[in-house]
């Protein structure tokens, strides 16, 4: 699974940052038939984690009704510098992880 | 009777105007997009095309075939050596006198001198890796040059842009140039330019080649859709990309 971050290289302590996260996946909603009729089993990522220095900042648990590739977007307080670990899983039980660092400047 | 001929002339005048526009001034297919989808397109990070050139950035340097070479181990940084490529595509490959485009280069260069086996057109790694490809001549102006060696296949393909097929009875020319900017059913008809590909379709949930789009259209006329990157659609793209000369390319766009 690709997945691309955006987190910004350095942030001032207390400034207030955006992360994105895009990961390509079908997200096939369960709701389809493929061209045999057979219903094609639902698999989402259904949970996407993400840890700052080991705290838990950003949980969202996906369904069917979120589109293919998705990407998200959530704002957090850069506190100290440290390390931003991002989880998630799919239905088929495929697992991604993608680590970024994080720079804090300042008092 | 007179007032009836008079309001055909207007029209087909108009349509000549159309055609003559078309042809002095292309217009991209993104111009035709709605807001929401131009932006989409223009944020680097929200384009979901550029998970494919994310996953062709990888397997631009990881080595396949027997020889246990990379893209990179002969063509280095992408960002330098494949410059401008993609604007000059598709060409006539010298060694074998065919028309060949990324796809087709990709896996010429994959059997020449990784000994691997060829990629599958559409499959998930042809398409990274020739949109990370293209995608390192964004910007630049499409300049395939018309020369002796290419021009009977310019010439066929733009036979077969100006053929009427399927069902309906359909040539390209009838949408794309006589009726650009017009509706069809919601959709905007665009002048049908290739200079974006492969690009993210809504549609398709998913990055696609420029071959699986022109199947597309030939499934919408109602026409037997030749084999991807089969001859008849190789040379199309030919056409397609001489008659995009005035637009740059956009790999990877994102389009309805």
């Amino acid at each position: 699974m690709i997945a691309r971050i955006q987190v910004p290289a350095t942030a001032k302590r207390g400034e207030v940052i955006s992360i994105r996260v895009a990961i390509q996946h079908p997200m096939e909603t369960g709701f389809r038939f493929d061209v045999n009729g057979r219903a094609v089993p639902k698999n989402v990522i259904n949970s996407l984690i993400v840890r700052y220095n080991d705290a838990e900042i950003f949980r969202a648990e996906m369904g069917s009704g979120v589109a293919a590739n998705p990407s998200l977007q959530f704002f957090t307080l850069a506190r100290d510098s440290g390390e931003l670990v991002f989880q998630w899983v799919d239905d088929a039980g495929q697992r991604g992880e993608e680590r970024v660092q994080l720079a804090v400047t300042g008092p | 009777m007179i007032r009836r001929f008079l309001q055909a002339g207007v029209v087909a005048l108009l349509l000549m105007q159309s055609v003559a526009l078309a042809a002095t001034s292309p217009r991209s297919g993104i111009t035709y997009a709605g807001a929401d989808v131009r932006a989409l397109q223009a944020d680097d990070f929200a384009n979901p095309g550029m998970l494919w050139v994310a996953r062709g950035e990888k397997l631009w340097s990881t080595p396949a075939g027997r020889n246990n070479k990379a893209c990179a181990s002969c063509h280095q940084e992408a960002a330098s050596s494949m410059k401008g490529v993609a604007a000059r595509y598709p060409r006539i490959d010298t060694a074998t006198g065919k028309v060949i485009n990324i796809e087709g280069r990709i896996n010429t260069c994959r059997e020449r001198n990784q000994a691997a086996d060829p990629l599958q057109y559409e499959s998930e790694e042809l398409l990274a890796l020739t949109a990370y490809v293209a995608h390192q001549s964004r910007g630049m102006p499409v300049a395939v040059v018309a020369d002796a060696a290419n021009r009977p296949h310019l010439e066929r393909g733009r036979e077969i842009y100006y053929r009427r097929q399927g069902q309906m009875n359909l040539a390209c020319v009838n949408c794309h140039e006589q009726n650009a900017g017009r509706k069809l059913l919601a959709e905007t008809i665009s002048e049908g330019h290739g200079n974006a590909y492969p690009a993210y379709r809504l549609e398709w949930q998913a990055t696609g080649s420029l071959h699986r789009r022109l199947r597309a259209c030939y499934f919408g006329v109602r026409a037997v859709m030749p084999a991807f990157g089969s001859d008849e659609l190789l040379d199309l793209e030919l056409y397609l990309a001489r008659r995009a000369t005035g637009l740059t390319v956009e790999t990877p766009g994102v389009r309805r």
